[in-house]
């Protein structure tokens, strides 16, 4: 399976505040249920948009200037949780392509990873200086360069956290592990063989 | 061989496939259980890529978020959870796959379900696309949520691509006082380490209160691991596991029986083994917890007050500010005496035939206070049905309570069952999120069964040692 190099992501930026944003809040339980992800992107952060008349809130995605940004900031432990795919994939269906935070939760990171969605991690005051500057001029691009984990925004150059798996999974087009999970046949029939529970005979 | 080793690494080393070309493991998993919101999508990448099961017999499938809990009639009148169980269904079919489906008597919450058919075992490796996996850790299996792609690999390749995790050992010596259960024990822990405190951890409960815990009281721990950032947590099996298990209906039985507890018994953690981290709690400090925040970190004792924002850590600050305002209650009153709407017994977390035994123990002859809606709900058939035949639904509802159907039902209501507005919830589930019961600006305070009980029929939160004079020792 080949899989596109994510090398290098440009957008424009949005930044949520705050930490500790839940799965419940990137997509609310009664959006998951659907048998597939498509149309997911709506109801990104639905209940931090409207409140439940279904007017908008004050909330950058509502915001005009940040229409069409694919480079969310957030603060620390984002996607904490639930492990529901249904977060990430509803951010990458509203158009977001890469999300820097200042910590991620685990299983919100290998979701985002196995789906080409790159999580990096900056400093807390670096998100905030990005944050500044797309505060000040929303059209001001983020460049994410994977391969050098660096971020470039307003003629300014950021150090990003990213681990090596992660980083080389994305530039060289295996951050779907699954072909070689797969190739991978005899070793894994040796294993499970090894393991009585697994129960080969039926 | 002189190398110590703790479980997770004997665990993690027998089911090693080798290093994958991102220096991430190929981990086999042993054990998959499914469920009708994260696998449709993965069946569905299954089918684009033209590829198989290969383990379908390792891989259980239930129903739990979706079903209702009063009208199990099909079809449901939500159509999209009808749509989602006829899919899962069909699913199942076509792949080979063990459905406990409604009319099987089986069905429940995935991580009730595994435990009491047996198929959760010692030693094992179990996933399913659901964070509170961690749950079957309870009998020392290294057991995660993971995402939906991931549920693709592993019905593809029965397995999955992982970075290994450290090791804290989390010690809880001493007795727990009476009227102080094992979910006072996990809040206590989440609320001392953090709900983020860990991240890229696994954690090892152990001590003399897990030692005298039931495999019970030791999955409402492992639990809530996820709630405080460990992916997965665990407890070394023991005699008490083994006793456990014996005659469960996916347990070996007779010469296989042995075989498979002298197995067992060698994951368990070796005496001089290694951690990368060790934490000591005293089982005399923990009273019982309640949530007032909106992540369950946000806890304190019965007897303290509200914490006032302002004068907490500036790291602390905002997320307590978010809380106060979503919960509308006032820094630094007392929690007890908090006005409650709903009291909900269930879940994966308390949703066991202990749990409901407990609080109906001390709900006989009590009623719920007037203006609360009140509703328990077993985790599983099984559990309804051993439940029913001990009576203690009919004491639930002479109680006042309404006595459900078996499902995941008010801990993330994907269900009909859901708070409306701002309805507050004295509840046994393991989420106080914004929004997770059911009603974006509904709030949640969670606690033990016991608490939920006293807050049921004393219409407030309080503490349920003086409600319902808990006196002598009813837990360890
Ligand atoms: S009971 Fe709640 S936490 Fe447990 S599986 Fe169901 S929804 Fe998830």
């Amino acid at each position: 399976m080949a899989l596109t190099k994510i090398t290098n992501i440009t957008g424009r930026g949005i930044y949520l505040p705050g930490d500790d944003v839940d799965t419940d809040r990137i997509i609310p339980a009664r959006y998951l249920k659907c048998v597939t992800f498509d149309g997911l992107g709506e109801y990104a952060f639905f209940d931090e948009r409207f409140d439940t008349e279904g007017s908008a809130k004050l909330h950058p995605m509502n915001e005009a200037r940040f229409g069409g940004a694919s480079i969310l900031l957030a603060g620390s432990n984002f996607g904490c949780g639930s492990s529901r795919e249904h977060a990430p994939q509803s951010l990458y269906r509203y158009g977001i392509r890469a999300v820097l935070a200042v910590s991620f939760a685990e299983i919100f990171f290998g979701n985002s990873i196995q789906l080409g969605m790159p999580c990096l991690t900056l400093e807390r005051q670096d998100i905030e200086k990005i944050a500044a500057i797309i505060e000040q001029n929303p059209a001001t691009p983020v460049q994410i360069d994977i391969a050098a984990t660096k971020i470039t925004c307003g003629g300014e150059i950021f150090k990003a956290g990213l681990p090596e798996g992660s980083r080389s999974g994305l530039v060289d087009g295996r951050w779907d592990p699954i072909a070689e999970l797969l190739e991978n046949n005899e070793n894994v029939d040796r294993v499970m063989r090894a393991l009585p529970y697994m129960d080969l005979r039926k | 061989m002189n190398e110590q080793k703790n479980l997770f690494e004997k665990v993690w080393d027998a089911h090693d496939a080798g290093r994958l070309s991102s220096g991430r493991t190929q981990l086999i998993i042993g054990t998959h259980l499914i469920h009708e919101v994260t696998s449709p999508q993965a069946f569905g990448m299954l089918r684009d890529l033209g590829l198989a099961v290969r383990c379908p017999h390792r891989t259980f499938a239930t129903v739990d978020h979706i079903v209702p809990t009063n009208e199990r009639e099909e079809p449901f009148s939500d159509p999209l959870a009808d749509e989602m169980i006829r899919e899962l269904r069909r699913n199942c079919k076509d792949y080979g796959i063990t459905f406990f489906d409604l009319p099987s008597g089986k069905q429940g919450i995935v991580h009730i379900v595994g435990p009491e058919l047996g198929i959760t075992q010692p030693g094992t490796t179990i996933a399913c696309g659901d964070s509170h996996t961690s749950t079957h850790g309870a009998f020392g299996a290294i057991a995660f949520g993971i995402g939906t792609t991931q549920v693709r690999d592993v019905l593809a390749a029965q397995s999955i691509a992982m970075d290994k995790l450290k090791v804290r050992r989390i010690n809880v010596n001493g007795r727990l006082s009476p009227g102080v259960y094992a979910k006072d024990v996990i809040l206590h822990i989440i609320r001392t380490l953090g709900v983020k405190g860990g991240i890229g951890y696994a954690y090892e409960y152990g001590g003399e209160v897990f030692d005298r815990f039931t495999m019970e009281e030791r999955m409402t721990v492992c639990n809530m691991s996820i709630e405080g950032a460990a992916r997965c947590g665990y407890v070394n099996p023991d005699a008490t596991t083994f006793e456990y298990l014996k005659g469960r209906p996916y347990c070996p039985s007779g010469q296989e029986w042995e075989e498979a507890v002298s197995r067992w018994s060698s994951f368990a953690s070796d005496a001089d083994c290694s951690y990368d981290d060790l934490v000591e709690i005293d089982a005399a400090d923990i009273a019982p917890t309640v949530t007032w925040g909106i992540n369950p970190g946000q806890a304190v004792f019965i007897n303290e007050n509200i914490p006032d924002p302002e004068k907490l850590s500036a790291g602390e600050r905002e997320t307590a500010r978010e809380a106060i305002a979503h919960m509308a209650l006032t820094p630094g009153a007392p929690i007890i005496g908090t006005p409650i709407d709903v009291a909900f017994i269930g879940s994966c977390t308390n949703g066991r035939l202990s749990d409901l035994q407990e609080a109906a123990h001390y709900l006989k002859g009590r009623r719920v206070a007037p203006g609360v809606k009140a509703i328990v709900v077993p985790g599983s058939q099984i559990v309804s049905a051993i439940a029913e035949k001990q009576g203690l639904d009919e004491i639930y509802r002479e109680a006042g309570f309404e006595w459900r159907g078996a499902g995941c039902s008010m801990c993330l209501a994907m269900n009909p069952d859901k708070l409306v507005g701002d309805q507050l919830c004295a509840s046994t589930s393991n989420r106080n999120f914004k929004g997770r019961q059911g009603s974006p600006t509904g709030r949640t305070m969670l606690m033990s069964p016991l608490m939920v009980a006293a807050a049921a029929v004393t219409g407030e939160i309080c503490d349920a040692r003086e409600v319902f004079g808990v006196e002598t020792a009813a837990s360890q």
